[in-house]
């Protein structure tokens, strides 16, 4: 008998119990060494980038730990079906009047985190010796996220480097996010339905908005995730066509 | 029961990606374009919908609640299926520009945060 294959047929389940104990790890980990001054949460979180970080050093591959047979089951539990679907879930606690004040601010925070994202993304891109508009942009648009930066890459065909550069940038933006929400929020006034709309317009990375809010506290999360979940889509479509053209023009 | 709630969440999903898809293929981009925020507007909609007529019965919102529960878990998951090695073996670009861009952010959450809209 093959007791890897038996862990892998069996996929969903083994990662049920290997999460649990990720998280009473950490939770342990927060009650008993930290006193509670970093969310069990946030260290589960940070746990699993670690073995996502240790999983590439062993396989090279590129779904982290999941990339070991042994643990294959979190390419499906942690993939974008089940994220989305307990994200949706969330929305059951949701106030429509709260989200119908923050509109604006949701809107606005949506256009510039875009914009904003965009142009640093340039400003560095320029400042490592990029000078032509295609390998600029998509280096900006990775700066939106890991999603929008091979989008805008291939549709204006920029070289295989620049765009793993631009996926690479995407994936630091969400780790940061990630690890530096939990510790940032009540500092930036993140505590309330209201910044958590702004702040997923800001920052658009789901998959970093989604995990820091978590580690904050998880009644934001359906804020954060319901602007954030526009910003992809509108990157991916702003990116390679009017910002690309704007860059241009200044070029 | 616990599967009808169950059952409208999976709806609200499945009619919220969709839709996602569609907008994303009439405006000619390859990717999804607010298709959560559609679910979950479709899901406080037709939930309230419920509960006026009653339809809302015993463990029905266990049905979705047992998912919002796993948020933190699934969460755990992914972060643990990210491309981390890739992040950090590209070179200084990626950390700069990643780093750079959320520090910027953080700066930006409070102040666009005053703008109210006057119910």
């Amino acid at each position: 008998m093959n007791i890897i294959s038996f862990f892998e047929k069996n996929g969903m389940i083994t990662s049920f119990l290997i999460i649990a104990l990720i998280m009473l790890v950490a939770e342990q980990i927060s009650t008993r060494l930290l006193r509670k001054k970093i969310p069990g949460s946030a260290i589960a979180i940070l746990l699993g980038l670690i073995l996502a970080y240790y999983g590439g050093l062993l396989t090279g591959g590129e779904k982290g730990i999941a990339d070991l047979a042994f643990f294959s089951g979190f390419k499906l539990v942690g993939g974008s079906m089940f994220r989305d679907f307990c994200i949706v879930s969330t929305a059951l606690g949701v106030s429509f009047p709260v989200m119908l004040q923050a509109g604006k601010a949701g809107i606005i925070s949506l256009v510039l985190g875009l914009v904003v994202s965009f142009v640093v993304g340039i400003c560095v891109g320029l400042a490592f010796g990029y000078h032509d508009a295609e390998s600029l942009a998509t280096i900006g648009a990775g700066t939106l996220t890991f999603i929008v930066g091979p989008v805008t890459g291939s549709a204006l065909g920029a070289s295989s480097d620049v765009i793993a550069l631009s996926v690479a940038t995407g994936v630091v933006k969400a780790i940061v996010v990630t690890i530096f929400t939990p510790l940032i929020a009540a500092k930036i006034k993140l505590d309330n339905p209201h910044s958590a709309m702004v702040f997923g317009g800001i920052m658009g990375t789901t998959s970093g908005v989604a995990a820091g809010l978590a580690a904050t506290d998880q009644k934001l999360v359906p804020y954060g995730a319901l602007t954030a979940t526009f910003y992809t889509g509108l990157g991916c479509l702003l990116c390679p066509s009017v910002f690309y053209l704007a860059l241009k023009a200044l070029m | 029961m616990l599967i009808y709630g169950l059952g409208l969440l999976a709806f609200s999903y499945i009619a919220g990606q969709l839709f996602g898809d569609f907008l994303g293929e009439l405006i000619g981009v390859q990717a999804n374009v607010g298709g959560v925020g559609f679910a979950m507007l479709l899901l406080v909609l037709l939930h309230n919908y419920f509960q006026k007529k009653q339809w809302v019965k015993a463990n029905f919102d266990e049905g979705i609640g047992f998912w919002s529960n796993m948020y933190v878990p699934v969460i755990v998951a992914m972060s643990a299926s990210q491309n981390a090695l890739l992040a950090f073996n590209k070179g200084v670009l990626p950390i700069v520009a990643g780093t750079l861009i959320v520090i910027i952010g953080f700066l930006l959450v409070p102040i666009i945060s005053k703008i109210k809209t006057t119910p």
